[in-house]
């Protein structure tokens, strides 16, 4: 039988500078909060929030070398719970 | 023992416990989801103080929120080195791991104890209810990921940790990943985007 989870891993050079754009991003999200009538604050975290969670996702656990099955396992719960938070926000009214 | 008693396969060819693992994130991903629905939903609609303005400590958070960050590159190295057979590196890594989950669980333990003698407790207000229950249960996961790693650093210091056991580290990574993806949104929807 062929080993399908013989996929290659991210080099320690790819984790490295993984590792160096979240702390960046981190570093520029706790800027932004600082930053006085910065109109556009909640829509620009949620974006930077979400491209840090991609990179996890992809690169140190893996989802993007792995086979896709476990990309198809994850992401529909993904968007269920995002779609939980979204209606009940709603339902309540408090966007 | 046999091949087909450690290997685990599927007619898919991929492992079934790795499998398993992804199903469980998927569950954990509606556990959370659902923590966090309810803590925005009722976010700003506390009655009395203390509001989440007074009391959440930016600079404290976002130093911890760096060392959980830390602790997941130190876990992709962990596997790395398990995977090379390279016993030192792993060693290494996945005590730095522990180390620094025991750190970010401490910067917890603080911030609670402090909100608590500041006035917030789990029923004071649904700010510190939905507070609590949501970021202490992101800390049990941590607990339980700290546990994990530490029985796993205590394998290696039994030379029992090969590249024969790199899907079970490697597992054990997902877990940690993932608790490091739930405190990423965690960290910006509670702490940095605060709306009473």
């Amino acid at each position: 039988m062929s080993d399908q989870n013989s996929h290659e891993h991210p080099s320690v050079a790819t984790y490295l500078k993984i590792a160096v754009i979240l702390t960046v991003v981190t570093a520029v999200e706790v800027a932004l909060y600082y930053v006085p009538e910065f109109g556009l604050l909640a829509p620009t975290l949620l974006v930077l929030s979400a491209a840090k969670f991609a990179l996890v996702v992809m690169f140190y656990m893996h989802l993007k070398p792995d086979n896709k099955l476990f990309t198809n396992i994850f992401w529909p719960p993904l968007l269920l719970a995002t779609g939980v938070i979204l209606a009940l926000m709603a339902l309540l009214g408090n966007w | 023992m046999s091949t087909a008693a450690t290997a685990h396969y599927t007619s898919t060819g991929l492992d079934t416990r790795k499998i398993a693992f992804w199903a469980f994130i998927g569950s954990e991903c509606l556990l959370f989801g659902s923590l966090i629905a309810t803590y925005l939903s009722y976010e700003g609609k506390s009655v009395v103080g203390p509001y989440p303005g007074e009391i959440l400590d930016i600079p404290l958070t976002s130093i911890s929120t760096f060392v959980l960050l830390m602790s997941s590159l130190a876990m992709v190295l962990a596997l790395d080195g398990v995977t090379k057979g390279d016993n030192k590196q792993a060693r290494i890594w996945l005590a730095t791991t522990v180390l620094f989950g025991a750190i970010f669980l401490g910067f917890q333990a603080y911030e609670f104890q402090h909100f608590v003698h500041n006035g917030l407790t789990l029923s004071t207000n649904l700010f510190g209810s939905t507070f609590f229950v949501l970021t202490g249960c992101h800390g049990l996961h941590v607990l339980g990921g700290v546990i994990w790693l530490s029985s796993l650093l205590i394998q290696s210091y039994r030379n029992k940790l090969g590249p024969d056991k790199a899907m079970t580290v490697e597992i054990a990574g997902l877990y940690w990943h993932f608790v490091d993806v739930v405190w990423i949104v965690i960290f910006t929807v509670v702490y940095l985007i605060q709306r009473g």
